[in-house]
């Protein structure tokens, strides 16, 4: 967002998110949007064969996510998806990490078992599609 | 009398090069090594360097040390620290640079593999699938959950829709290694009425070429992408990388 489209952008993005979760259940990180810091998953970090640099760069990003306690994080990125994912794993697991279109259609109820990959326990089940 | 001041011999062929190939000259010169760009740069402390430290190096002529550090490889590029930086140095664009002055096998093997891999096909898959590889997978997920979905019998996911108002793309790693991850994207489209297609042609929407810092591949994987997307006469590209 902070390379092409800017704020405008991600505010439409922080629409969608609390339309599909609910306003009460989105909580943005510290910074955010254009202050944010980069997760470094982008730039080839992930196939660039410095693992261990890689995940040093983004304990910052780890730090932000785990500092607001959210269960879930929203990556509609690929890259970030990777890497946040990565993250999460080398930290027992400590959040789930879903792609946005996932979470839009478990809102719509339209969330099929197989796509189900990067749910939760606590959502595998919610809004099967179809109902049994 | 204190010490005498430094005084510097080496001149940076380097720095004055970037220089001349950026727009106002990155304004690589205007650093007031406030460090504000450090402060919040994820990648500050790795392999000892950090941006602010990278941008006086060159300036100071270090060209060996800053050509040699595999620090470059470990920015991300993500350009907060221009977005931070009271003078607007183009630190990232500094960094491509010292990136192509690597040769290019000593390049990382992983983004180098990445890149020679999606120049083997029209696909600009770096992960190899092929054009045939690519309608197997998609043609097999649809029907697929086109009989196990109800709702979604109807649903389409077309390939080489010539005139199509969204060509859409994918990274390699859905259709080769989750397909089911296709299916919700594909859902959306669906229930928007969204007049959409991929093409066999240029659907990878990797380009590791661009993180290898080399130019003309970079340009020939996007040249293939754009005539793709030409060909199918189709108004918007949405890349969703």
């Amino acid at each position: 967002m902070r390379k092409s489209f800017g704020d405008p952008v991600a505010d439409d993005l922080r629409f969608v998110v609390k339309t599909v979760v609910g306003e009460e259940n989105f909580i943005d990180m510290a910074p955010n949007k254009s202050n944010n810091y980069c997760c470094g998953g982008g730039g080839g970090y992930l196939q660039s064969g410095y693992t261990d640099a890689r995940r040093a760069y983004g304990s910052l990003k780890a730090e932000q996510i785990l500092a607001t306690g959210a269960a879930y994080c929203i990556t509609p990125c690929h890259n970030c998806h990777a890497q946040v994912h990565d993250l999460s794993e080398i930290r027992e697991h400590a959040w789930q990490t879903v792609h946005l279109w996932t979470i839009i259609c478990l809102a719509l109820g339209i969330l099929g078992e197989n796509e189900r990959e990067y749910l939760g326990d606590d959502l595998k089940e919610v809004l099967m599609y179809p109902a049994e | 009398m204190g010490e005498p001041a430094i005084k510097i011999t080496g001149k940076s062929v380097f720095m004055d090069k970037v220089k001349d190939l950026l727009p106002e000259g990155g304004n690589l010169n205007l650093c007031l090594t406030c460090g504000a760009c450090s402060s919040g740069c994820p990648a500050t402390g790795l392999e000892g360097m950090d941006p602010r430290k990278f941008l006086r190096m060159a300036a100071l002529g270090m060209d060996e040390e800053i050509s040699s550090t595999p620090w470059v490889w470990m920015c991300s590029m993500c350009t907060r620290c221009v977005y931070v930086c009271p003078m607007k140095i183009n630190i990232p664009q500094l960094i491509f640079h010292a990136r192509k002055t690597w040769p290019r096998d000593q390049r990382p093997k992983g983004i180098l593999g990445s890149c020679d891999m999606a120049l083997r096909s029209d696909t600009c898959s770096a992960m190899g699938a092929t054009e045939e590889d690519f309608q197997f997978v998609v043609e097999d997920v649809l029907s697929e959950y086109q009989e196990a979905q109800p709702e979604f019998a109807e649903m389409q996911a077309p390939l080489n829709k010539v005139g199509a108002e969204f060509y859409l793309n994918q990274n390699s790693r859905e259709p080769v290694t989750e397909p089911d991850e296709m299916v919700p994207l594909w859902k959306i489209l669906h229930l928007v009425g969204a007049d959409w297609t991929y093409g066999t042609k240029g659907w990878a929407a990797e380009n590791y070429c661009l993180f290898l810092a080399d130019d003309e591949n970079w340009e020939k994987i996007v040249r293939t992408k754009v005539k793709a997307v030409e060909d199918l006469k189709c108004k918007v590209w949405l890349n969703t990388e």
